[in-house]
């Protein structure tokens, strides 16, 4: 399968002086399309730090973040940011919905960036909500929605663009333990693809069982690698 | 409209509360200083009523005069020696004074007493009632028919009273551009019946109007007119020159200055602090466009826009808002005093771009500075 990630020796630094902590140290690894990765580790470990590297949000202080086989912190910084815009789509841990937009104008909101019509725009963003099955609730204010169909319309953000790379940063952590099973297993069913790497930061051990690998980390290091499909 | 622009339009006015806060804060402020700046420029209007009403190119005067009501009596040989200047098409007398009138019911009344030159009634008033040269028949007045017309009983044609013990007869009912400052009726009569029945000193002539035969003769009239001891001033110059002295030698202008502040400050308090409230509340918010990829200068563009919305919607209201609060004031109080003109509404308009680019400033800020990882911190 061909390449997604490649990150080497990625590492970042906190604070000055005395008061400088390394967040993440010298962390290789690879991730491959069609894969479904999980970031995992106790609280501190580094594990948001490195997603934000890995998604071009965090300028790591050393090493290396390839997508696609393209240095992205080579690029300058709108070109960056363009290519978060089209190539990344994110599921933030609190979603950040806009609660004075509708669920659909909510979706469309990377199309909209992207200077696409608003009709054309709002038309790709329902498709999208029927694929997470909240098409009925394309006109509502996403503030009237529940925490799971929330996360529902975060995904469907995230995938409007038909991004390469899929960030979920800790997505059931403002779910119940069924409604978070169900939205990681519908991510695995319906989002995942052979082109398409999805990377999971989470705390949350009853999902591991959907990832197909998971990369333990811990004081800021890649400890162990635990491979869940089958080889 | 692009879509950027369209997400912030629906974020800001969607968010109601805040919407309606800024737009009473820009309303209000918007308000009282057009309201205050139209009080002053109706008031410098009324101030040089007579100017305008009579309408001549020049005015000469003794130099000591500051407001066209306050003129200092001008010897006879000034008209003479005006009419000898080159340029002058023609020169005559005005008189401007004041009377006191004996109404049927025995209540006095003071009254604005115009007397017009004798030859040519320049100056006149428009007439609705009455024929102009009726003014020569024996104790023949105008009055004008203003906001103070009624306290003078609303005389008819024909009715009788008595002015500084003298019998006079309104003989035409006229109309003029504007009313006067002081809250007098205005009569017009002759020149020669207003120096002869109304008290005087030992001179009695107000100003000489002049016509010049053209523009560029008005120069040469201002400095022959210096070299003789008094003043020459174009109608303009006139009115430019009562205002000054209403403005900048009585405090009326400081109290218009400070209340005008005082507005500008009320704005910009209550706008600035909600709209910097409004961008707090949707920091995050922003920060979580700037991780999906929104670029710094399109979020910017979106908070000017939401600014300029708001600015400019406010401004509108306020002009609106205040334009009926005069329209119904000049219903009960006919002799309003308030104007709008477009200096005013110029004035507001920059004290409203000045609002609204401070208010943006602090709210660009901060959107400038939050780091989409801090999104992921949260």
């Amino acid at each position: 399968m061909d390449v997604a990630i490649r990150a080497r020796g990625v590492s970042k630094w906190f604070g000055a002086g005395e008061l400088r902590t390394a967040a993440v140290r010298s962390v290789d690894f690879e991730a491959t399309f069609g894969e479904m990765l999980f970031i995992v580790g106790p609280s501190g470990s580094g594990k948001t730090t490195l997603l934000s590297m890995l998604s071009g949000v965090l300028r790591p202080d050393a090493g290396s973040v390839e997508l696609e086989s393209r240095d992205i912190w080579q690029l300058e910084a709108n070109a960056l940011a363009d290519f978060r815009l089209r190539r990344i789509g994110f599921v933030f841990q609190d979603y950040h919905l806009f609660p004075r937009l509708t669920t659909a104008e909510n979706v469309a909101v990377p199309l909209i960036l992207q200077h696409q019509p608003w009709p054309q725009a709002l038309a790709v963003a329902r498709a999208c909500l029927d694929v997470v099955g909240l098409a009925p609730r394309a006109e509502m204010p996403s503030v009237k929605l529940s925490g799971g169909e929330q996360q529902r319309v975060a995904i469907a953000r995230a995938i409007v663009s038909q991004p390469d790379f899929l960030i979920l940063d800790e997505p059931t952590a403002s779910l119940d333990g069924d409604t978070g099973r169900h939205i990681i297993e519908f991510v695995k069913q319906q989002i995942l693809n052979a082109h398409r790497c999805i990377l999971i930061v989470t705390h949350d051990t009853r999902i591991l069982e959907f990832a197909d690998r998971v990369l333990h980390m811990e004081d800021g290091r890649l400890t162990s690698v635990e491979e869940h499909r089958p080889s | 409209m692009p879509g950027s622009l369209r997400i912030a339009y629906k974020l800001l006015v969607n968010d109601r509360g805040k919407f309606a806060a800024l737009l009473i804060g820009i309303s209000f402020a918007v308000l009282l200083m057009v309201m205050i700046t139209s009080l002053f420029a109706g008031m410098m209007a009324r101030a040089s009523a007579t100017i305008i009403n009579t309408g001549a190119r020049i005015w000469v005067m003794d130099r000591a005069v500051n407001t066209v009501s306050n003129s200092v009596p001008l010897p006879d040989f000034v008209l003479n020696a005006v009419r000898g200047i080159p340029g002058v098409r023609y020169a005559v007398p005005f008189y401007s004074g004041g009377g006191l009138v004996r109404l049927a019911n025995g209540d006095y009344q003071a009254v604005t007493v115009i007397g017009l030159d004798d030859t040519s009634l320049i100056g006149r008033p428009r007439l609705t009632a009455g024929r102009i040269e009726d003014i020569y028949a024996d104790d023949g007045f105008i009055v004008v028919a203003d906001a103070e017309y009624a306290k003078l009983g609303s005389p008819t044609l024909g009715t009788q009273f008595e002015i500084n013990d003298h019998r006079a007869v309104i003989v035409g009912i006229g109309q003029v551009a504007s009313g006067g400052l002081f809250g007098t009726p205005t009569l017009y009569t002759t020149y020669s019946r207003a120096t002869q029945d109304l008290p005087s000193t030992r001179f009695s002539m107000s100003y000489v109007l002049v016509e010049p035969r053209s523009e560029s003769d008005i120069k040469a009239i201002k400095q022959r007119v210096d070299a003789l001891g008094y003043r020459a001033m174009t109608e303009q110059d006139f009115i430019t020159s009562t205002a000054n002295f209403y403005e900048y030698r009585t405090g009326v202008g400081t109290n218009i200055l400070l209340m005008t502040a005082v507005s500008f400050v009320i704005g910009l308090s209550i706008s600035g602090q909600t709209f910097y409230a409004f961008i707090l509340e949707n920091l995050e918010k922003f920060g979580a466009l700037k991780a999906i990829g929104a670029r710094s200068s399109t979020l910017v563009g979106m908070i000017l826009f939401q600014a300029a919305f708001t600015g400019l919607t406010g401004y509108g209201l306020g002009v609106g808002l205040c334009s009926v609060l005069i329209a119904l004031a000049k219903l009960r109080l006919p002799d309003y005093a308030a104007t709008v003109t477009f200096g005013n509404l110029g004035l507001a308009f920059v004290m409203v771009l000045v609002i609204t680019a401070v208010a943006s400033y602090l709210g660009v800020r901060r959107v400038i500075r939050v780091e989409p990882f801090d999104i992921f911190r949260t």
